[in-house]
């Protein structure tokens, strides 16, 4: 499902961020990224949706090859891949409800459809009481659970996750992993990097540490076991 | 397209100028600035031009005959010239009318060369059919025989060919300076306006939305500074051409000269300047998106 051969990023200012990198990641696994910060998960994650192109090596991300993707390509790539960030990015002009439909409307869906799809989100995100309110009137985790809500609207098959718990306190955090893996249960491949040694150790998923560029351990059910 | 995302860019343009309305203000009055100073430039050197083109057109080539040719030959001469690729016209013009003219021009006291002691030629007055032509074609003239001499004006006409083809150049280069000026104006607004709201097309971007879908929203903004900006300067122009063509048409008349008409020509230069305002904003709308649409 997503593929990367002999991957190796150098980025503009001589500093290579990924040496190497072969990995392989099957439709509908759940995938913790973890690592020292400025090991190289970001630009890891970023690859995959082609914020940032590689300096060697092949991406492929289900059909589509990311090196040798055209421009006019990128935006049905992004549509497979959702994104969620740790600031949550969201407009703050707009209702929880039209943050959402905005991921839909720009991919000029039906009013009809969004309505339907928007309330369907934001009910597994447990936000259907707060449609109409503002950003800056909710709880972080609750700003976290629109951006998550927006980024499956359009029903992508991969999730990025960058530290969506970065943010937040213990309590919310849960909440928001029960989420992002009732979304994984529905069959959306998971890629999640953390900090969070508690949220890796009690959630048993396959775990990808990333150390100086580098894949340190690939292990199947692994822990959060090194030293930040 | 569909529709209802043709309206929606159309919604997103205006609620943008809204939003900066200030930075839209400025950008508004710099264009109409700018295009006012087109506009009355494009005007000046439209009616030069026009000037300049009566003058041209008046240019005729006076070949004149030498005494000595018999009606025969003059016939033949006539015949010669009517020959030549770049004539329009000729017409002739006796030594007796052409010293009634002189007459006319300087008084009787030219009475006393009447009939025999007439000093002048007959003449071939000769129209090209392009007045730059006009040299070349004095020069093919005056090679043939029983011609006397050739005058068009010569070095006067030149120089005021010469005067005309300055004054269209460096009205045109001044006219290209101020829109790319205003290109530059435009285009650093929107880039303001796409500063502000870079989350929102980060995020555009993020969920897959085409780079069209991302840039009509502000190609339309842009489109609209340019055009409020250019109505602006087209009422004043209005106004102000309409004020200048009643005074000065009263010093003009029973003169060769005059000036373009209003009509059409007013309605050509504010529909130019619409289009220009239009198309600027655009354009300078576009150069700001690049940058962002690059990834």
């Amino acid at each position: 499902m997503i593929e990367l051969k002999n991957v190796k990023k150098v980025y503009d200012n001589g500093i290579t961020a990924v040496h190497n990198m072969n990995v392989r990641i099957e439709q509908g696994e759940f995938v913790y990224v973890v690592g020292p910060s400025g090991a190289g998960k970001s630009t890891f994650m970023r690859m995959i949706y082609r914020e940032v192109l590689p300096t060697e090596g092949t991406i492929q991300v289900a059909d589509f090859d990311i090196v040798n993707l055209k421009r006019k390509d990128i935006p049905h790539l992004r549509r497979q891949v959702g994104v969620v960030f740790q600031d949550f990015k969201l407009l703050q002009t707009l209702t929880v409800f039209e943050n959402v439909a905005y991921a839909m409307e720009v991919l000029e869906k039906s009013p009809k459809q969004i309505e339907v799809r928007v309330k369907e989100v934001l009910k597994l995100v447990g936000l259907e009481q707060k449609a109409k309110m503002l950003p800056n009137e909710l709880s972080g985790g609750e700003q976290q659970r629109v951006a998550i809500a927006r980024a499956i609207a359009n029903m992508p098959r991969v999730l990025i996750a960058d530290e969506p718990t970065g943010n937040l306190d213990p309590e919310t955090s849960k909440g928001i992993m029960n989420i992002i893996e009732q979304i994984n249960q529905q069959g959306t491949t998971i890629i999640m990097a953390t900090h969070n040694a508690d949220i890796v150790n009690e959630r048993k998923h396959r775990v990808l540490v990333i150390e100086d560029g580098r894949i340190a351990r690939d292990e199947e059910q692994g822990g959060y076991n090194f030293e930040d | 397209m569909k529709i209802r995302t043709f309206w929606r860019h159309i919604k997103e343009g205006f609620k943008s100028i809204g939003r900066n309305g200030w930075m839209s203000f400025a950008a508004v009055s710099a264009v109409s600035i700018t295009l006012l100073l087109v506009g009355s430039l494009i005007g000046i050197v439209s009616n030069i031009n026009n000037f300049a083109t009566d003058i041209e057109n008046d240019v005729s080539v006076r070949v004149y005959i030498d005494l000595a040719a018999t009606d025969e030959i003059q016939d033949d001469l006539a015949d010669q010239l009517v020959a030549l690729d770049s004539v329009e016209d000729v017409t002739f013009s006796s030594r007796e009318s052409e010293l009634d003219n002189v007459k006319g021009s300087y008084g009787d006291t030219f009475d006393l060369f009447e009939g025999d002691r007439n000093p002048l030629h007959d003449v071939f007055i000769v129209d090209t059919t392009s007045p730059e032509i006009t040299a070349e074609v004095a020069q093919e003239i005056e090679g043939m025989d029983y011609v006397s001499d050739v005058n068009y004006g010569g070095a006067d006409a030149d120089k005021l060919f010469q005067m005309t083809s300055t004054i269209r150049n460096v009205g045109g280069i001044i006219i290209g300076a101020l829109l790319f000026t205003a290109v530059f104006l435009i285009s650093n607004t929107i880039r303001i306006t796409i500063f502000s709201r870079s989350t929102e097309i980060e995020i555009m971007k993020l969920v897959g939305a085409t780079n069209w879908f991302i840039r009509w929203p502000f190609l339309i903004e842009g489109a609209l500074i340019g055009f409020v900006g250019a109505v602006i300067p087209s009422v004043v122009l209005w106004f102000l051409y309409d004020t200048i063509f009643g005074t000065v048409s009263g010093f003009l008349s029973g003169t060769t000269f005059a000036l373009l008409p209003p009509d059409p020509f007013m309605y050509q230069l504010l529909l130019g300047l619409m289009a220009i305002g239009v198309t600027i904003g655009a354009v300078g709308s576009a150069f700001s998106m690049r940058r962002f649409l690059t990834a």
